[in-house]
């Protein structure tokens, strides 16, 4: 019964307790505003006491992600959290773990930028996360949740996809689904995979060279060009792998859509009400939710662009995720973008207004 | 005596440790870096861990440590080996984790990783190789190069004005509450070389039995870098280097604890 327990909770908070529930081995963190309760709530709830997973803050997020780099290389179930500026010091980390094949989860509650910019929330690390923050060609699966729920069943989830394909995954939040309290039901307790399970599942783990095979050597190092070359290859063809399995959207009255309203994260849900809105006044609007940031939903938005008479990208940034929406309508339909800065998060009055001005007429 | 008795096993006194691998080292001939691989296989070998070490190489000379030592290795970003390894040695608490790094990695770019790895006590063993060069870049100033020496980007010699001062980065850990074993040795001699064999053995041995972090530091030499022949490089270094970073134990808790 106690699996199936109604909650209520930060988005934060519930992100905490889903990395003890679905068998997270370690937690490697540095303090900011806002996303600290996760760090907070780890250490209040002492799992190493009951799962025995690992908590510990880190000198810095630098060291938080290389601690995620170490620890996925020895095949445990990893992660860290951070805010904006904290995530752009991981990005070394995460090219290296692009780079070597490493799985682990970084979850980013995004505040307002440029630099230390402010502690409100935003989205406007969609490029970071979505076009690989740090140098060389890579991706990053990138997890977009728009409930205190989702928060709580994309870490297993993100654990999942960040092994089947030993890539690192991002659960790109922001400050408002981090701090709002709602009510969920935490994901089940699920045992930490034992040593003999890592051994067999991910033989490729650095955890001591058994006598029966050659040592494991992770590392994203290779002076030989050519086959450099070739292990950008592999990765390009899994990143190819990844765009056709993993896209995963949702979508609300697109049906009979004449415009489209595509929006992500807590932007999704002032989306939702503004549909109602469009709908209360005879307006036939829909909401396109991309759940994976990356791979895109750029099969469904390209259907659904011979479909609509104009597509609204609403983002609480200066129009990120528009662009993607442009590569994936090609011209076929009219893309606008609406969005607010600095922290500012808009009214869905303000979006139903700039849907009007800018699509409807 | 005949070849077939010498090698007969008997009579065997000296071989290649089984864990140092046949590659052929990418190591200037004279550098110091070899030698010390040598030792680490063989204390691996002989306290039979082969199976149980996850060892963590740095951006620098010793990059490509992991196509010597047949082990299983973590190749880590410039500088963050203690933070790669103390998570690796909390979450595999019975394996021997050892970071291997150079002057230019551990005590420049990598300072905060390595103070506050060695400062949290974390049960790993951390093999300072210092040159007081960045060798695999071509010869720079690294933060260990002496004053009045000459780099590719100290032209001049090390200047306090200009460079500051080099950094005694050994000193430093020994202050530090969760370093147990802090030792400065060098490879120049064959006592200097088995002295280092029983410190890398030391550290190895307490990262195993949970009693903090060590930290071996190893005065060793640059000879393509400094720009003298090896046996030069051993001079130089023994006149020089030996004066600002003296060899031997700066903190022995263990040691200490047993004498009271």
């Amino acid at each position: 019964m106690a699996d199936k327990e109604v909650v209520l909770m930060k988005g934060n908070e519930a992100i905490a307790h889903a990395a003890i529930r679905c068998g997270c081995d370690g937690y490697f963190g540095y303090p900011i505003t806002p996303q600290s309760e996760i760090l907070e709530t780890l250490a209040a709830e002492k799992p190493w006491e009951t799962t025995g997973m690992v908590v510990l803050q880190a000198e810095s997020e630098v060291a938080s992600i290389n601690m995620v780099y170490g620890a996925g290389a020895a095949g445990k179930r990893s992660m860290t959290s951070s805010s904006s500026p904290g995530v752009a010091l991981m990005q070394e980390g995460i090219a290296y773990m692009a780079g070597a094949e490493i799985p682990g989860l970084i979850v980013n509650v995004q505040r307002g930028g440029p630099g230390l910019g402010t502690i409100q929330p935003s989205q406007s690390d969609y490029f970071q996360a979505t076009r690989g923050g740090g140098n060389g060609d890579y991706n990053v699966i990138v997890l977009a949740p728009a409930s205190v729920q989702e928060m709580a069943d994309f870490v297993n989830d993100a654990f999942e996809l960040s092994f089947k394909y030993r890539n690192p995954v991002i659960i790109l939040s922001d400050g408002i689904i981090g701090q709002m309290m709602e009510k969920l039901i935490l994901p089940p307790f699920k045992p930490r995979r034992t040593e003999e399970e890592i051994r067999r599942e991910y033989p490729w783990a650095t955890t001591g060279k058994s006598k029966d095979r050659q040592p494991n050597i992770l590392t994203s190092l290779d002076l030989d060009c050519m086959s450099m070359e070739q292990k950008n290859i592999h990765l390009q063809n899994k990143y190819n792998i990844i765009k056709q399995k993993e896209v995963r959207f949702e979508s609300i009255l697109c049906e009979d859509a004449e415009y489209l309203i595509v929006a992500f994260g807590s932007a999704a849900r002032i989306g939702q009400k503004v549909i109602e809105m469009c709908r209360q006044d005879g307006l036939r609007v829909g909401l396109l939710r991309p759940i994976t940031l990356w791979p895109f939903p750029s099969g469904e938005i390209a259907r659904l662009s011979r479909q609509v008479k104009g597509i609204l990208s609403f983002e609480i940034n200066a129009g990120q995720m528009v662009e993607d929406i442009l590569l994936a309508t090609n011209g076929r339909t009219p893309v606008a973008h609406y969005g607010r800065m600095g922290g500012v998060v808009p009214a869905p009055e303000e979006v139903l207004q700039a849907l009007k001005e800018k699509l409807i007429k | 005596m005949t070849k077939e008795e010498i090698i007969k096993p008997e009579n065997l006194i000296y071989k290649k440790p089984r864990l140092l691998n046949d590659t052929p080292m990418h190591y200037c001939p004279g550098c110091s870096h070899g030698l010390v691989h040598k030792l680490i296989a063989e204390v691996i070998e002989e306290m039979d861990m082969e199976d149980k070490t996850v060892a963590i190489s740095p951006v620098g000379c010793a990059v490509f440590a992991y196509n010597y030592i047949d082990v299983d290795w973590v190749e880590a970003a410039h500088g963050r080996a203690p933070a790669v390894a103390t998570a690796i040695k909390r979450l595999w608490p019975d394996r021997l984790v050892f970071t291997y790094q150079g002057d230019g990695d551990l005590a420049c770019i990598g300072t905060a990783e390595s103070i506050h790895a060695l400062n949290r006590g974390e049960h790993i063993t951390i093999i300072f190789i210092n040159n007081a060069i960045y060798g695999m870049t071509g010869g720079q100033m690294a933060p260990t190069t002496l004053m009045g020496m000459k780099t590719a980007t100290c032209p001049y010699g090390r200047e306090a004005d200009l460079h500051g001062y080099p950094l005694k980065f050994t000193e430093m850990a020994a202050t530090l509450d969760g370093t147990s074993y802090v030792t400065r040795q060098a490879v120049h001699t064959v006592t200097a070389i088995r002295k280092t064999k029983k410190a890398i053995r030391k550290a190895f041995e307490n990262s195993m039995n949970g009693q903090g972090a060590s930290l071996v530091e190893i005065v060793s030499t640059c000879n393509a870098g400094w720009k003298l022949s090896p046996e030069k490089a051993n001079q130089w270094m023994e006149e020089h280097m030996f004066k600002f970073y003296p060899i031997g134990d700066l903190k022995d808790t263990i040691m200490t604890d047993k004498a009271h």
